[in-house]
């Protein structure tokens, strides 16, 4: 009896590809002895998410990770890989005194993320998405509503993260 | 009822008569998507020989010259013979130049900008993906090429194209939050970020309720925000031959140089086409809701807006001196982003407002002319303040050099 190979449809098949360049970016983020590469790479592995993110159907998600994450955070560590000057030429060593702790803490996030992944009763059938712009106009109506203060907050921390910047960057006469 | 004049309906068509010739449905869909795709990767460059035409015709009639008019009639064929001898070329790469992002970053600027094209409404249903992000897709893209621009200077070993890779950063990072607070006021407006709504919504009398009437100022900052994003004169400084020789390309040749090229004019087209999309109605004008022809004279009304405000940029271009890399940042920090976020929060009072849609558009348009007459004010005293600090400057302080006495007093 021949043995029955599951042939994947192609939505399984493009997420099995974004899936394998996120997890393969990751990797090379962690492993690779040119820092700058290794930007490179957190950069790619941002984009996989993104596109994981499209997979889902949360473009407004996928749009707001490249937005922050690649536009402003990946260039920011790029800035400063480049502006250092030990770093910006030649290899490190991907291996420090701490990689025992961190590849510990590593494994037990993973084992409480695939406890979470495996317990919590995850919906499922057929839902209604609610998708176009009424997800975004709701989510807009929650900021200033509900969560007001919150993001008056986080306002309130970005500019004071904006004038201490200026202050630091300030030639002192 | 499936319309048969839309991008879907095509899809639609292309899908059926592919499971028509035995194909599995999915396996139908995703080749339509990928037929769609190539149409529009196809369709760029082709559109970039066009722009570069007529850039290179029009910068020659402002200088008085004749322009290309040897190869092909009215000199259309330059281009593409320019084109080949691009690919003809050898490309060099430079001695320890960083492998990875010299070669990946002239396929990143060129993809980054093609991936916009995906969104753009040339007409009624006629665009790649109506996303209902789409005005934030724009701004998300725009980082590929701020990093494409960091990769290549990084990558080349090249102290100049490092430092205009940094000015690249520092120029499109600065001018991307007023260009972003400009497209705000439009979205805030018409209460969506999906292009096509953002047409309709600007489809009153008989297609012209455009934005640009009640929100000229904001118009204004786009615009020029927009030419700083596109790297066109007068923030062309990325490319000061006089300082940088060349800018962040300046280790590339061949093929790789005419990515970057090409990058460069569809980033200018993409541009000029979301600001007809913001703030000149889009695919909007009369007539485009006879059925049949109205889609069609809607993607005439959309290129044609497109090229007008593309013919808008390359008369800057032919006409103005180019900005010093610190009045630069400072046009956009001291200036720009204080008027913009002006502009936004008199917007966002007034549309709370309990008034009649037409006082709150006149509330509108009066704060935009508020911003239209202080940037005016503020630009013709800091010039003013300029002529006097030359002229002080080019005063002569001693006898040495000079030809002429110092009179005394």
């Amino acid at each position: 009896m021949p043995v029955d190979i599951p042939i994947p449809t192609v939505q399984q098949a493009v997420f099995g590809a974004v899936a394998l360049m996120t997890a393969v970016a990751g990797l090379i983020v962690v492993v690779h002895r040119n820092l700058f590469h290794c930007a490179l790479a957190l950069i790619a592995t941002l984009f996989g998410v993104a596109g994981v993110y499209i997979l889902l159907e949360a473009e407004f998600l996928a749009v707001t990770q490249v937005l922050v994450y690649v536009g402003a955070i990946a260039t920011l560590i790029t800035f400063a890989i480049m502006l250092t000057r030990g770093i910006m030429f030649g290899a490190t060593a991907a291996n420090n005194n701490s990689s025992f702790i961190v590849a510990s803490v590593a494994l037990l996030l993973f084992l409480m993320l695939a406890g979470i992944v495996d317990r919590v009763p995850w919906l499922t059938g057929d839902l209604a998405l609610t998708a176009d712009e009424t997800m975004i106009a709701d989510l807009g109506w929650e900021f200033v509503t509900t969560y007001g203060l919150a993001l008056e907050l986080i306002g309130l921390l970005l500019l004071i993260a904006l004038v201490g910047a200026v202050m630091l960057a300030r030639d002192d006469e | 009822m499936q319309r048969t004049d839309t991008v879907v309906g095509w899809l639609a068509a292309l899908t059926e008569a592919l499971t028509h010739a035995g194909l599995h449905e999915e396996t139908a869909i995703a080749l339509g998507l990928v037929a769609g795709a190539l149409v529009i990767a196809l369709v760029a460059p082709l559109i970039a020989l066009v722009l570069i035409w007529l850039l290179r015709k029009v910068v020659s009639r402002i200088q008085d010259r004749i322009g290309p008019n040897r190869v092909g009639r009215f000199g259309l064929l330059q281009t593409v013979a320019d084109a080949i001898k691009l690919v003809s070329k050898e490309t060099i790469t430079p001695r320890n130049s960083d492998f990875i992002a010299y070669n990946l970053a002239p396929v990143l600027s060129v993809f980054g900008i093609i991936m916009l094209f995906a969104v753009l409404p040339f007409s009624d249903g006629i665009v790649g993906a109506d996303l209902n992000v789409g005005v934030l897709y724009i701004v998300a893209l725009g980082s590929i090429g701020i990093m494409a621009a960091l990769m290549a200077g990084w990558g080349s070993n090249n102290k100049y194209a490092l430092l205009s890779g940094f000015r690249v950063v520092a120029q499109l990072l600065s001018y991307e939050i007023p260009l972003v607070l400009s497209m705000l006021a439009v979205v805030l407006a018409a209460g969506t970020m999906r292009f096509g709504a953002l047409a309709e919504a600007q489809g009153h009398f008989l297609g012209f309720g455009w934005y640009v009437f009640i929100m000229p100022a904001a118009a204004l900052i786009f615009f020029v925000c927009s030419l700083a994003e596109s790297e066109q004169t007068p923030f062309d400084l990325l490319e000061a031959e006089s300082e940088l020789i060349a800018g962040f390309h300046i280790e590339y040749s061949g093929m790789r140089f005419a990515m970057f090229f090409l990058a460069q004019f569809l980033n200018a087209f993409v541009l000029a086409g979301v600001a007809t999309a913001l703030f000149l109605g889009g695919w909007q004008g009369p007539g485009v809701q006879i059925p049949g022809i109205g889609p069609w004279l809607g993607l005439l009304y959309f290129v044609g807006k497109t090229f007008f405000v593309y013919l808008l940029q390359i008369w800057i271009k032919g006409t103005f001196p180019r900005l010093r890399v610190d009045q630069m940042m400072s046009f956009c920090w001291k200036m720009l982003v204080p008027l913009t976020v002006g502009l936004l929060a008199w917007q966002m009072v007034v549309q709370v407002l309990p008034w009649p849609p037409v006082a709150i558009n006149g509330a509108i348009l009066a704060g935009n002319l508020l911003v239209l007459v202080i940037g005016v004010v503020a630009i013709g005293r800091y010039l003013r303040q300029e002529m006097v600090r030359t002229k002080r400057a080019f005063v002569p302080r001693s006898l040495i050099g000079t030809m002429e006495p110092v009179v005394e007093g």
